[in-house]
């Protein structure tokens, strides 16, 4: 097998590991309430953190304006409770255009 | 009646989901394009897509091969990056169900947007229904960007111009909003594991400052004692 072959079933089967601990752990180990309360807590915190890594960065540095700009307008939108697909294709259209109108 | 309401149900879940779909289709088809015209073989990414199916985590790995960084690397900084779905598949695992098909299955559809879509749903049923349709769309849909980006190259050009980049930041805006106005502790430990997170950024490996994020919890107060025992 090449290189290549490995490092992929390596990252397959090291992936899926990470991903059965929740659903093999369930059922078989009691999980104590507050240890339940911590990590729907942390997939909320989990997922706000990407939003903003996502949002701001970019290969460890920032993303420019156009991103953050069309981000904020979606953002807005959201908090204004606009359906989900408003919110969406406004966040990349406003980035979309500010990028056309030669904001990076 | 209750059947009707479940189709119209089902039904705004497949709205909502398509256009997650929609964007991961287009990242998709840009992986697979930019795999091949790196130089790597067409079934590198297809097949890649099928088993490791992480759309961050592929690049990642892509990138550092393309780089000449090699396959340890490539595989560390995948795994890296995957890291939390451990911390996920935890938050989920009521909602995918307890049957052994549906927790084998289930556990590989596990990804960020699968996880957003299922937790912004009001009650027990709707979760596990939003899991699963987004999950199997989501995986249908990427898988087949993947092979058709593979296949076309780069047909599409430079995606950054439609301002995709800016879909999934703002789809989990969309997502995680309502739990967050609602619970003040949530929204405490959000703050600063963001704070953290991109103060983190410039100075440790990709991966690493969304995993520190969970350092936010710290402010997570135990809840007080409840009477209802």
């Amino acid at each position: 097998m090449n290189a290549t072959v490995v490092m992929m079933l390596v990252l397959a089967v090291g992936t899926y590991a990470f991903r059965l601990v929740g659903p093999v752990l369930h059922g078989r180990v009691e999980i104590p309430a507050r240890v339940q309360e911590l990590t729907s807590a942390g997939a909320v915190v989990l997922l706000v953190a990407l939003l903003a890594t996502g949002a701001l960065t970019e290969g460890g540095g920032f993303a420019g304006w156009a991103r953050p700009a069309g981000v904020l307008v979606g953002g807005l939108l959201a908090w204004r409770k606009a359906p989900f697909v408003v919110v969406v294709v406004g966040a990349a259209a406003a980035t979309a255009a500010l990028r056309a109108a030669g904001v990076a | 009646m209750r059947s009707v309401q479940r189709t119209s149900d089902d039904m705004s879940l497949v709205r909502d989901s398509s256009l997650v779909w929609l964007a991961c289709g287009v990242v998709g088809v840009s992986f697979g394009a930019v795999s091949v015209a790196g130089g790597l073989p067409v079934w590198v990414p297809v097949v890649m897509s099928l088993v490791v199916y992480a759309g961050s985590a592929q690049f990642s790995a892509v990138g550092v091969l393309l780089a000449g960084g090699g396959p340890v690397a490539a595989a560390a900084t995948g795994l890296l990056l995957n890291t939390r779905t451990a911390a996920f598949s935890l938050a989920v695992a009521e909602i995918i169900g307890t049957g052994r098909a549906a927790r084998f299955l289930g556990a590989h559809l596990v990804t960020d947007e699968t996880v957003a879509f299922a937790l912004a749903q009001s009650d027990p049923v709707r979760r596990r229904r939003a899991f699963w349709i987004s999950g199997l769309g989501l995986f249908a849909v990427w898988n087949f960007g993947v092979a058709a980006g593979a296949l076309a190259g780069s047909a599409l050009g430079d995606t950054v111009r439609y301002g995709l980049d800016a879909a999934f930041p703002a789809v989990l805006v969309a997502l995680v909003l309502p739990q967050v106005r609602a619970d003040g502790a949530v929204r405490r430990c959000a703050v600063l594991g963001a704070v953290i997170a991109l103060v983190a950024t410039p100075a440790v490996p990709a991966g690493v400052p969304v995993l520190l994020a969970l350092a936010g919890l710290f402010l997570h107060r135990r809840e007080p004692v409840e009477v209802t025992a």
